[in-house]
């Protein structure tokens, strides 16, 4: 990978986490409203995904988006915007933390029923295979949501149809506060590809350098193949499950030892040790975030909010009298 | 004009808009190999092949998850849920996803979906596999439903749905494949959202649509004999809800009454009757009655089923009481 890249994936990292600690206050403050499930922690698993696909590759999510949006290259101003449900946010203030999107940035959401966008990814999958050219799609869940239904259904037709999704299950340990053992038969949740004659693997979701390479390796299969493929990404979000989670379910001591794992830590590390950056840059960047963010908070503060018009607006394409 | 059946009629629109536009493709249980369950896809596989005619595993929330991606994405799909009452099945798709992801995303997704499926009592099925419950489906701001009773309104409301960029939910009638009418020659198509005048008369109104449609007739020409003259407004479609036909239809007859498949409670004619008072109250000389079926799970016996079922004497009755 070239070094301005493996910069602007650090920048990422910083940036997502950056929004989301500002975020936590704004909504803290009362500005942002709902729920807001957070990315912190996870930062290295959408960093290193998105950065080994192709812009025409299409990526889909659940409802902890906020980071898989800047990753796809939304701007922070436009994430900012939504969460504080101004007109000038990706989806006009309308959809909230939940449903992130861009259509430009081949980015479809930002899903909030569990496992409900597994059906859907396989969908877009068919257009492509409809198109017959080798886009590949990428889905990307919870733990959690490979315990319901809709996970099965997905996984079964991509496979029976040859369809080319890469499956990207973010263990993060947790499906909200039941843990893995709790909730699944399997805990090795790669294996569940099994299942489907599906070929799967398993990384460490907390060094961006191994998604990353783990990610290219899957959807260079998927899209030669023409098969699905499974990835288990594991990783530890460190703040709840989303705001105002009283965390009953874990202890400090395991919060603490994935800590020592940090995403951005690690990577820092690696940048500095292998000569890609020096400190100094890095800390350039940190501040250059700082700015970002900054603006972003003021971008949305002073964005208007939707008017009243937009209440019945997009109810349908087409006008109707009811 | 050519008489054909409600069976030839949907798969009529379902082929001349596949003609028409490549990206419309069908998907479903047994839609392909099979012929459709109730035969209306016959012939499309060997002559569109598996890539426009997709077989799918019975696996509903596939089915309509699926369409929805491939809809959003930019294909036209046609998705069919065997019977309606699979439909539960899949109702996060349908209602949640199909009715509010334009809505939600600030218009970045549009969703040219048609779910085509089967309702209906009358088959000795047993109760899991009778339901009319099409007013559940019409709750939802974001879907439109549609539910023809004549085969020109199959065909050409169907080919308006294919065509609209919004989810459609479109029922048929399981007992009324075989129904005859006369269609247009030549192509046409028949707007969503607009009720229809089907039989002119001056003595009362009945609201209806789809089976109810069928039965009203009868039950018009029995009440015809006895020198009663019965206006039939169908609906066609349940949402969005054109009102304007049967409230003119009202404000001229001053009396009628609701005829529907479904439960009474919560239902189609709950909605009907509440407009009525709502728009027309001052033009009401008699309450606003409703038939429908008994409050039970459809019974798998003979009489016992159609005893819950409503039937043309059902409807003569209602209609001579709003006469009283």
């Amino acid at each position: 990978m070239k070094k301005e890249q493996l910069l602007d994936m650090y920048h990422q990292m910083v940036l997502v986490r950056r929004v989301e600690e500002r975020g936590m206050e704004l909504y803290q403050a009362g500005k942002i409203g709902g729920f807001m499930h957070l990315y912190i922690g996870q930062e290295a698993v959408g960093t290193g995904l998105i950065a080994a696909r192709e812009d025409r590759d299409r990526v889909i999510t659940a409802y902890r988006d906020h980071g898989v949006a800047i990753n796809c290259g939304i701007s922070a101003d436009e994430v900012m915007a939504e969460l504080l449900g101004k007109v000038t946010g990706m989806s006009r203030g309308k959809g909230g933390s939940m449903h992130m999107a861009s259509v430009e940035k081949n980015m479809w959401g930002g899903h909030a029923i569990v496992g409900g966008h597994l059906p859907i990814a396989a969908g877009l999958a068919i257009r492509d295979q409809y198109e017959g050219n080798d886009n590949v799609t990428i889905c990307m869940f919870g733990d959690g949501a490979t315990n319901i239904g809709y996970f099965h259904e997905a996984l079964n037709l991509s496979k029976a149809w040859g369809l080319r999704v890469l499956w990207v299950c973010e263990n993060n340990q947790y499906g909200m506060g039941t843990a893995v053992e709790r909730a699944s038969a399997v805990t090795e949740i790669y294996q569940k590809a099994d299942g489907y004659a599906m070929k799967s693997s398993q990384v460490d979701g907390m060094d961006v350098m191994k998604v990353y390479e783990a990610a290219k390796e899957a959807i260079d299969y998927v899209r030669k193949e023409g098969q699905p493929y499974f990835l288990e990404i594991d990783t530890y979000r460190y703040q709840g499950h989303s705001m105002g989670d009283p965390e009953r379910y874990r202890s400090r001591d395991e919060v603490k030892k994935w800590h020592e794992k940090d995403p951005i830590g690690v990577f820092n590390k690696y940048l500095i040790e292998n000569k890609i950056a020096s400190a100094k840059k890095l800390s350039e960047i940190e501040a250059s975030v700082e700015e970002e963010v900054e603006k972003s908070i003021e971008f949305a503060e002073t964005s208007p909010e939707p008017g009243m018009d937009e209440l019945f607006k997009h109810v349908y394409v087409e006008e109707t009298s009811a | 004009m050519a008489k054909i059946t409600m069976r030839e009629a949907i798969s009529q629109a379902l082929m001349e808009e596949m003609d028409r536009d490549p990206n419309v493709f069908i998907m479903g249980e047994e839609v392909g190999v099979w012929g459709g369950s109730y035969a209306v896809t016959k012939g499309f596989y060997d002559k569109y092949g598996p890539k426009r005619v997709k077989d799918t595993p019975i696996a509903e929330n596939a089915i309509v998850g699926g369409a929805i991606g491939a809809a959003m994405a930019g294909l036209r799909p046609v998705a069919e849920l065997m019977t309606i009452n699979f439909a539960f099945s899949a109702m996060d798709y349908i209602v949640n996803q199909a009715a509010k992801l334009h809505y939600m995303f600030g218009g970045q997704f549009t969703v040219p979906l048609v779910i085509r499926t089967v309702g209906g009592g009358g088959r000795q099925l047993g109760a899991t596999h009778s339901q009319t419950p099409d007013a559940i489906f019409a709750h939802f701001p974001g879907l439109k439903v549609v539910s023809p009773g004549t085969p020109e309104d199959a065909k050409g409301l169907l080919k308006s749905a294919i065509r609209s960029n919004d989810p459609v939910f479109f029922i048929e009638h399981a007992t009324m494949y075989q129904v005859r009418g006369e269609v247009p020659d030549g192509e046409y198509l028949i707007p969503i959202g607009k009720s229809k005048v089907q039989r002119a008369g001056k003595d009362l109104t009945i609201v209806t649509y789809c089976k109810g449609l069928e039965l009203s007739m009868k039950a018009a020409e029995e009440l015809s004999k006895e020198g009663i003259e019965a206006e039939i407004v169908d609906l066609r479609t349940l949402r969005p809800l054109d009102m304007e036909p049967v409230l003119e239809s009202f404000k001229k007859t001053n009396r009628a009454i609701v005829v529907e498949e479904g439960w009474k409670s919560y239902g189609v004619g709950a909605e009907v009757v509440s407009g009525i008072t709502e728009e027309a109250f001052d033009y009401m000389d008699a309450p606003v009655l409703r038939v429908a079926q008994k409050e039970v799970p459809l019974p798998y016996n003979r009489a016992l089923e159609q005893a819950a079922l409503p039937q043309v004497p059902d409807i003569v009755a209602t209609a001579k009481e709003v006469l009283r």
